[in-house]
């Protein structure tokens, strides 16, 4: 328990991360295994920002009162890393809707059945 | 002035340019402007690598701040030539795009297919150039995803398909670098290379850098399609369009194995991740189930884009074994034939994409007979399959030596037996198709097959030269790469 | 002319001949006479440096930095010198051959036909002039390259299967055993040169036994079993290329670089010491008997004449292997020797497809008298294989025999007889079948005279030579001397 307490965002980042791999590998329907990776990668930004905070650390302010503050640079790293992803997330989905129209399903197998040398 | 600004210039360039050209809306137009700014990269490359080679390494502040806060451009000796390397693809397979992209993508495209190509430069060159580990992510997926709305831009509808594998799987292997650098990042505080290298040693608690650096080997390795992760690769050159392939096959999984390098090498030297991690058994493994695997794959497989798709699998195999050793001999062997493979896939793509371009098909069954009507571009193939080979004279026989020379210098003999015996493999895969090509009949007597035109021929051939050239005179490729391999093992400054 | 101009004109000319034949396609009278001006050249500038060589010249020149410690450059010695006489004279006829052969039987493809053949003997002058391994393997496998279109010629299915045995075993044996090997003794010896007394003086003796075996087994075209299979499916090419491929340029090139390499980078005196190299002849003795044996029982003329060459090949390789100076007097004469007597062969057996469309052992009866030029010349041929006076198979036969005895190589001895025995048994069958049988009335019998003139010239000339050689064998035999005096 006092592990959870703790280390309660490393804890979620692995649990994250394990169900959003899960999910890309195991489900067959393409929209779902976008889903997962986006989970995946959320799981990637609590990894940066978790250990950014530093307890007692104020906002990253410049002011004579303010001794200590949590560290911005993961921040600004992972704002870079979500647009990426919502990028990625985006261009997943367009090619999905192209091969819905191609093949008329989006189930993984299906496309397989259809095409083997897929 | 252009001088001191080369290493921000040979990004930006391609960057402004993409978004000009999606603002066009003439093909040709469009075309035209790729061409241009294809063409001025390579002497902006080649004008950095004489500074590197004048001054040992070039470091570009970028916004003027200061590294190890600001991010930093660093060119030395490793990555200077790979830049010309890319520039110089690049631009030879631009010559050669506007006739193939008028045959091979719908109208209402082509504009974007030249934007998404310069965004795909761009993101390769500023891969190469970058001296900040998170900035390499950023590159990284600036390239990926281009890359993926390149492949998916392919005639067949598998091409689809193998965009979004590439891109779950791609995601995947950039996502797990990243959690790598996290990694690295929340021990040091740096995200600079040069710092992380500096700072690595000093850092208290191992694990958490050796689960770094196994996550980023892993996500790297995700991306250069080393055996077993290297599923994607087959389906995305085999059906992208044909200048695609010929681009990404010579230069995109080559990036990717120069960041194995500066990682391995540079920021983590070389003995944590050589004797404490194990990592040349994994490695030497690994590769030689990738020449494995994949020769055999290829051999059996019809399309013939897929077919040496699959052979770029097994030569990957072949630079990351060069890895492996660890030696100077090995590393130069893997760099050189990084090169070389660069050169002679890059030439069979182009010339089976002349192939495509005037038939429309590219099954083994579909060029048999073809040599008679294209001579030259099968002559090409030719040539360039028996470098594949390792035919002396051609630059796979350089490569090939190279890594021999390295295993029996740590008296691997059956390492050394195994080298040589993967060429037998590409013998039998080029063989198919150089026999389909000259000695079947023709499966319906097609009079209307003529040579490939000039704009497809010329770049082609000449990366089919530059195999023989580059393996009758090797004195640059190889001092270049031994150079690289000396500051990659801190040999020399 | 100096003896480098020489050297490096002795590749010029084939290679610039290949380049004019292919411009003058479709005119065949030009292109043909370009060939025979071209090997005529080649010719006149090889007599012109042996001439030279004889007198102690030993040019070096031609060389090329490829990679850091790897160049290619040529040297000229006794042995690639008397190799060079071989193929460069040989050429000349086998040009002459070709031309009444390819044209009587209206072969396709001749203009390819010809460049390729003129390539080849670029290929072959460049590994008879080789200063060091590297510029060696080079050559040998542009030579295996160059070939490849010559024997699958006929393009259809038997043909290019065979073409894939043939570059099957030819690449694989040289890149998988030859190229490891060079590039050990690279790294071992730390340079890759033709030195005589050797360069592999500082390895250990089980060393130099593996390296021995790489070797042996790796230079393919030596058709050491068992890397011989190549050589009898080839024979699915037109008899041009066969004849070139068993006498003049792809076999010569595999026994003399055995040889070469016995002599010049392992060293006669280092074999002996090292101790390991004593299997090289049992396992060459082995080839010739058993290929002979093979002969015996070949319906098929052109593969009887195939197994045939296998067994000759490995005499060579046993008279290296017996490793005197007098055994490597009688190899270097074997490889002469054997040229001249099987090329006659070959053409003959063209020749008798050509004029009478036969191919079988069977068919051949009473064939002397409709065809007496060929044969007679088949007979001088056979008479050179067998080793009876007076042709010049008895001169290299009684040196390799007397090496072998004054070295105490009872089974080499041993071998030497037996082979003879079985040479006979497989060729004066024939010749006697041919004269002294009547032929069969029936379907096959049609009226048919004598060859082309251009194949009976040929095959008259190369039959005239095997008796030539053995009353004048003064110029093989000088050569073989300086070779065999050859000291460190």
């Amino acid at each position: 328990m006092a592990v959870l307490a703790s280390s309660f965002s490393n804890v979620a980042t692995v649990i994250l991360m394990v169900i959003g791999l899960y999910v890309v590998i195991a489900r067959g329907n393409m929209v779902k295994t976008l889903v997962g990776l986006g989970v995946f990668q959320t799981s990637v930004y609590l990894l940066y920002i978790g250990p950014g905070k530093i307890l007692g650390g104020s906002a990253p302010i410049i002011a004579p009162e303010i001794a200590t503050y949590s560290n911005p640079l993961p921040h600004v790293l992972i704002l870079t890393a979500i647009v990426v992803g919502v990028a990625t997330l985006a261009l997943g989905l367009a090619i999905v809707v192209r091969i819905n129209e191609a093949y008329g399903t989006i189930e993984e197998d299906e496309i397989i059945a259809r095409d083997p040398d897929a | 002035m252009i001088l001191r600004h080369l290493p921000a210039l040979i990004v930006v360039l391609p960057l402004l340019a993409a978004t000009l050209c999606a603002m066009l809306r003439r093909p040709h137009a469009a075309w035209l402007l790729a061409l241009v700014v294809s063409l001025a990269i390579p002497p902006l490359a080649l004008a950095l690598l004489l500074q590197v080679l004048a001054e040992g390494h070039v470091s570009y502040w970028l916004g003027n701040w200061q590294p190890p806060w600001g991010i930093e451009y660093r060119v030395d000796a490793a990555n200077g030539f790979l830049l010309l390397l890319v520039s110089l693809v690049g631009g030879a397979v631009m010559i050669y795009a506007r006739d193939s992209v008028d045959r091979e993508i719908a109208e209402d495209r082509r504009v974007w297919f030249y934007a998404m190509y310069l965004l795909c430069l761009t993101g390769q060159l500023g891969m190469t150039m970058t001296g900040d580990a998170f900035n390499v992510f950023v590159f990284m997926e600036i390239g990926s995803l281009s890359t993926y709305v390149l492949i998916a831009m392919g005639r067949d509808r598998r091409a689809l398909v193998a965009a979004y594998q590439y891109l779950v799987l791609g995601t995947i292997g950039a996502t797990f670098f990243v959690i790598g650098v996290g990694f690295l990042y929340l021990t040091t505080g740096t995200l600079n290379l040069a710092d992380l290298a500096e700072r690595l040693p000093q850092v208290a608690d191992r694990r958490a850098i050796m689960v770094g650096l196994a996550f980023i080997v892993v996500g790297l390795s995700l991306k250069l399609a080393l055996f077993p992760l290297h599923q994607w690769l087959p389906n995305a050159y085999g059906y992208a369009p044909s200048i695609a392939t010929a681009f990404l096959a010579a230069t995109a999984t080559k990036v990717v194995i120069y960041l194995l390098l500066r990682f391995v090498f540079t920021v983590f030297g070389r003995t944590l991740p050589f004797e404490e991690l194990a990592l040349p058994t994994l490695l030497v493994a690994l590769s030689l189930a990738a020449i494995g695997y994949a020769s055999v794959t290829a051999i059996h497989k019809d399309n013939v884009k897929v077919m040496l798709a699959y052979s770029s699998v097994a030569q990957i195999g072949y630079i990351t074994l060069g890895i492996a050793f660890g030696s100077e001999t090995g590393l130069t062997g893997g760099i050189v034939h990084l090169f070389n493979h660069g050169m002679m896939k890059g030439a069979l793509f182009l010339l089976v994409g002349a192939v495509a371009y005037r038939t429309g098909t590219v099954t083994v069954a579909g060029i048999a007979g073809l040599a008679r009507r294209m001579p030259v571009t099968f002559a090409g193939i030719a040539v360039a399959g028996l470098s594949m080979i390792g035919v002396p004279g051609t630059v796979g026989f350089v490569s090939k030596w190279y890594l021999v020379m390295a295993a029996l210098e740590r008296g691997w003999w059956w390492l050394a037996v195994l080298v040589v015996g993967g060429s037998l493999f590409a013998l039998v895969y080029m063989g198919r198709i150089v026999e389909a090509a000259y000695f079947r009949r023709a499966a319906a007597p097609a009079e209307s097959i003529a040579e490939a035109p000039l704009s497809l021929l010329v770049p082609a051939w000449a990366l089919v030269a530059g195999c023989v050239y580059f393996g009758l005179d090797t004195e640059l490729t190889v001092e270049v790469a031994r150079g690289a391999a000396r500051t990659l093992l801190r040999l020399s400054p | 002319m100096s003896a480098e101009v020489a050297t490096l004109l002795a590749l010029a000319v084939p290679a610039a001949t290949a380049l004019l034949i292919a411009m003058s396609d479709g005119r065949p009278n030009q292109r043909e006479t370009v060939t025979l001006t071209g090997a005529a050249s080649l010719f006149a500038v090889v007599a012109g440096l042996a001439g030279q060589v004889l007198g102690g010249a030993r040019p070096s020149t031609g060389a090329w930095a490829v990679m850091p410690g790897l160049e290619l450059r040529l040297a000229v010695e006794p042995l690639g010198m008397l190799f060079a006489l071989v193929a460069s004279s040989l050429w000349i006829v086998n040009s002459l051959y070709s031309i009444g052969y390819m044209r009587a039987n209206r072969e396709p493809r001749q203009t390819s036909f010809y460049v390729c053949f003129a390539v080849a003997l670029a290929a072959t002058m460049g590994i008879a002039f080789a200063a060091n391994l590297f510029t060696l393997f080079l050559f040998y496998e542009m030579l295996t390259l160059s070939t490849y279109p010559l024997v699958v010629h006929k393009q259809d299915g038997e043909a290019v299967r065979a073409g894939r045995t043939y570059l099957g075993i030819l690449l694989s044996s040289s890149i998988v055993l030859l190229l490891t090997a060079i590039i050990w003794i690279q790294l071992r010896a730390g340079t890759g040169e033709f030195r005589p007394g050797g360069i592999v003086a500082a390895m250990s003796p089980g060393e130099i036994g593996v390296l021995l075996a790489m070797f042996a087994f790796g230079i393919g075209k030596a058709a050491i079993m068992p890397v011989h299979r190549w050589l009898p499916a080839a024979m699915v090419a037109p008899t041009p290329v066969s004849a070139l491929l068993h006498a003049v340029a792809v076999v010569k090139a595999g026994v003399f670089c055995v040889v070469k390499v016995v002599v010049y980078v392992f060293g006669l005196e280092t074999l002996t010491g090292a101790g390991t190299g004593g299997w090289l002849v049992y396992v060459a003795g082995a080839t010739v008997l058993i290929a002979s044996t093979i002969a015996l029982y070949q319906g098929n003329l052109k593969r009887r004449l195939a197994y045939s060459t296998v067994s000759q090949l490995s005499y060579v390789v046993l008279a290296a292997a017996v490793l005197t100076p007098l055994s490597i007097v009688g190899a270097a004469l074997h490889i002469a020797a054997h040229a001249f007597g099987k090329i006659t062969l070959f053409f003959a057996a063209g020749a008798i497809y050509t004029a009478a469309h036969k191919t079988e052992v069977s068919e051949l009866d009473g064939i002397g008298r409709r065809m007496p030029w060929t044969m007679g010349a088949f007979a001088v041929g056979a008479l050179s294989m067998v080793g009876v006076p007076p042709t010049v198979g008895f001169v290299s036969k009684w040196f390799i025999a007397g090496a072998a005895l004054q070295a105490g190589q009872y089974f080499a001895l041993t071998v030497i007889v037996l082979s003879t025995l079985l040479n006979a048994g497989y060729f004066l069958p024939i010749v006697y079948a041919a004269f002294f049988k009547r032929a069969h009335a029936g379907e096959h019998a049609h009226e048919h005279g004598e060859a082309p003139w251009p194949i009976v010239v040929a095959l008259t000339a190369t039959a005239a030579g095997t008796v030539l050689l053995f009353l004048l064998p003064g110029l093989p035999l000088e050569l073989a001397r300086q070779l065999a005096g050859v000291k460190p």
